[in-house]
């Protein structure tokens, strides 16, 4: 493997993670947005807020490891990406700030009316901006950005991929939130959420489930390269996700609820790999190459150190933040 | 519209006044959060260990409000800090697609730092009654140190636009031979850090003490706001003191890596020695109007010798200076402001350590108010003084402003939705940071009882 191919690697494992961590954070969104009025939703998105609440902002700085790690090491597919798909990403970051600074305004606000107002606002943003960054990665894909930048800022990112990527990426942040909701439910014991969210859950699961495996089809025609890929160096990624995705609904069916969450993550992670495997050795798709791309030899060498330091610091951190907010809370330090 | 025809037909990008507002919007809002997450957990830490060690429960009480206050304001800093990522690819295309492996290397460092941040802030936050004491209050330290790290990260970058290093030019304009740590640890980069750095300990310091210090003018005289006041003003005080060396030493530095910059800050149209310092005053047609001299001082300032030569405007060919009275004034503020500042906090420790009960005057209280918003009017001023005078370079003497700008008029578009968003959180954040303050004084937990849906 070369220093850039490792780049490139680093790259991907930062869009798993986000797509991941990032993707049940944004997924809980619809959740919250589909959980009725204040009092019937209450326990719900209280919920939410416990789950998500001390890990968001760690969870959304993958996506910052993924920008950063791009333009260093890829600064001229960058700069195409940024100057094509400028609304779609645009869009994105406003999505971002409205959902973030929301978010953290709900939990504190001092009335009720306005915490409405903000969850609202929160679970609007939280299922749009997937879909724009689906939509991006749909362009990417399918060979819509061009090497030199400058592409159609519209048609670039409105073709049949970057829809499909943008629902995909919707429906599979949905399921992961959804596992995840109902397994915490599960821990703390409350049955009628559980109960409530389970079918639910599945129902999304096989719904995004059919249209992952119907969109194939779509990209066969629209994104040939990646569809040669998909079913070539990608397809034992995508057999893995096919595999993990049902495994994870007969968990849920039959309430095996930490092997659901196991299961689905390692769906979304496996399809988040395929992508990759597929559009292997492009970074955009039929146009820039990894390795045409790829920036000053110094800074790939430097960035994959910067890398490995990030793993090797970061992991344990988050192993023990996740750790902490996932055991039951003690009252033996009063302060 | 006919302005900006004419701006597009000499060859500057449509997104080049739209990008330059929304960066200037942008970072100049989120530099002020950014001061937050650099200077406000040392001070949350130096409470709470304050509260564990000597058990005080009034100390205690503080650092858990303060760290509910961090957690509003980092979660607002975090989306501005995103936002920026995303910016310098939208806004300077230009700039990344060329530069952008010359000057990442410090961003994926600070990734790596905001992640240490992110990740430990949401273990203090959540480690209240469910850490050890002693294990929860150091948790704050890896969020100190990723801190530092951070701002260094950051302002590298910025320091390499000021003097560029760590890589090579081909004739054909091609970037050759980068060495990215060259980059990182570029000339100025340790001076202009440090500058930033103890900037913002004076604004988080005397923006926390302004909130105390009014507290006591509306007669909240209790341990609660003396401590609430002196902490946070004694980490103010002591970056307010350090402050003008340090800034003295950065701005010496200018002479060699950036003259242009340096005649704008001194309003210095002509190079000459023996230079004059020149309070105030603008330039109009190439003249200096309304500033009032002091014979000498300019050199001593800027050179350290009366006899210096400071440069001139003159220097430069009219396309590459810039813009030097706004240059100047926002110097001059900073710097006046600063000064003040390092006075008041001297004064203030001085006659209390001479038993003089300072805060029970009013005027030394008001005083205190009016330093906080003064605090982030000195930031904003030395953060407009070093973009602008860097003008009209965005990499000094290497790329224009207008070669990294974009292409895209669509940018008005997000300029005015950056502009709408931002005015909305702010005035949202701070409401509700008066109505936290509000409830903790009535006593009322901050949880609502059943939260919030849409729809009912």
């Amino acid at each position: 493997m070369t220093a850039v191919q490792a780049v490139a690697a680093l790259v991907f494992i930062g869009i798993m993670a986000y797509g991941l961590f990032g993707g049940a954070d944004f997924g809980s969104g619809l959740w919250d947005l589909t959980a009725g009025d204040a009092r019937r939703g209450g326990p719900l998105r209280s919920l939410i807020d416990h789950s998500i609440g001390p890990v968001w902002e760690a969870n959304h700085v993958w996506l910052i490891f993924v920008l950063v790690f791009l333009w260093t090491g890829f600064p001229r597919a960058f700069g195409a990406i940024v100057t094509t798909l400028t609304v779609p990403l645009a869009a994105a970051a406003v999505g971002i700030t409205l959902r973030g600074s929301s978010f953290a305004f709900r939990k504190v606000t001092g009335s009720l009316a306005e915490a409405r107002i903000f969850g609202a606002v929160f679970a609007l943003s939280s299922v749009i901006t997937p879909f724009f960054l689906g939509a991006v990665a749909g362009a990417v894909a399918s060979g819509r950005v061009p090497a030199a930048g400058q592409g159609d800022v519209w048609r670039s990112w409105t073709g049949p991929s970057s829809f499909l990527g943008g629902i995909l990426a919707v429906g599979t942040c949905a399921y992961l939130a959804g596992v995840f909701l109902v397994s915490d439910a599960h821990r703390t014991a409350e049955v009628e959420l559980v109960e409530l969210l389970r079918r639910r859950v599945m129902r999304v699961g096989a719904l995004t489930g059919v249209m992952a495996f119907g969109g194939i089809f779509v990209l066969r025609h629209d994104a040939p390269t990646l569809f040669d890929g998909l079913v070539g160096r990608g397809l034992v990624f995508i057999v893995a996700s096919a595999l993990g995705g049902v495994v994870s609904l007969y968990a849920l069916w039959t309430r095996r609820f930490p092997w659901a969450r196991l299961a689905a993550a390692a769906a979304v992670a496996s399809v988040l790999a395929g992508w990759g495997a597929a559009q292997y050795p492009w970074i955009l798709v039929d146009e820039l190459s990894l390795t045409a791309g790829a920036g000053a030899d110094a800074t790939i060498r430097a960035l994959l150190e910067v890398g490995i330091a990030a793993i090797i610091i970061v992991v344990p951190s988050l192993v023990w933040l996740y750790h902490l907010v996932d055991s039951p809370p003690s009252t033996a330090h009063h302060a | 519209m006919i302005l900006l025809a004419v701006r597009h037909a000499a060859g500057v990008p449509p997104g080049l006044a739209p990008a330059r507002q929304q960066m200037a919007v942008s970072l100049g809002w989120h530099i002020v959060l950014a001061c937050f997450g650099v200077a406000f957990p040392s001070m949350i830490w130096v409470m709470h260990r304050r509260g564990v060690r000597h058990n005080d429960s009034v100390a205690l009480v503080l650092a858990q409000r303060w760290a509910k206050v961090a957690a509003v304001l980092f979660a607002v800093g975090a989306v501005s800090g995103t936002v920026l990522s995303f910016e310098m690819g939208l806004l300077w295309p230009g700039l990344m697609t060329r530069f952008g492996d010359v000057l990442g290397l410090p961003f994926a460092i600070e990734g790596i730092a905001f992640f240490v941040e992110a990740i430990f802030l949401g273990i203090y936050l959540f480690g209240w009654n469910r850490l050890e004491p002693r294990i929860h209050v150091r948790t704050l330290l890896p969020v100190m140190a990723a801190g530092v790290a951070g701002a260094f990260c950051v302002v590298s970058v910025n320091a390499w636009m000021n003097a560029p290093s760590g890589f090579t030019l081909a004739a054909n304009g091609s970037v050759r031979n980068v060495r990215p740590f060259a980059v990182m640890f570029n000339r100025v980069a340790l001076l202009q850090f440090l500058h930033m750095w103890i900037g913002a300990f004076m604004l988080v310091g005397f923006v926390v003490a302004a909130v105390y210090a009014t507290g006591m003018l509306r007669g909240r005289r209790d341990e609660y706001h003396r401590i609430g006041f002196l902490i946070p003003f004694a980490f103010a005080s002591v970056a307010a003191l350090v402050q003008p060396f340090v800034g003295h030493v950065t701005g010496a530095r200018l002479a060699t890596e950036q003259p242009s910059k340096l005649a704008a800050i001194e309003l210095n149209t002509e190079s000459r020695a023996r230079a004059p310092l020149i309070i105030g005053g603008v330039l109009i047609n190439a003249k200096v109007r309304g500033g009032f001299e002091i014979p000498l001082l300019g050199s001593v300032v800027a050179t350290n010798s009366l006899n210096g030569s400071v440069p001139g405007l003159n220097e430069f060919a009219p396309k590459d200076r810039p813009r030097a009275s706004v240059v100047h004034l926002a110097f001059q503020t900073m710097v006046g402001i600063g000064t003040s500042l390092a006075a008041f906090a001297f004064l203030f420790w001085v006659a209390k350590r001479k038993g003089i009960d300072v805060l029970a005057r009013r005027w030394v209280l008001r005083a205190a108010v009016l330093a906080g918003p003064a605090a982030v009017i000195a930031l904003e001023a030395g953060w407009i003084t070093t973009e602008l005078g860097r003008q009209p370079w965005i990499v000094y003497r290497v790329m224009r402003v207008p070669e990294a700008a974009s292409d895209s008029s669509g940018l008005w578009v997000s300029y005015s939705l950056v502009l709408v968003l931002y005015s909305a959180m702010t005035v949202i954040a701070v409401r509700i940071l008066l109505s936290m303050a509000r409830r903790w004084r009535a006593g009322v937990d901050l949880d609502l009882p059943t939260p919030y849906g849409p729809g009912n």
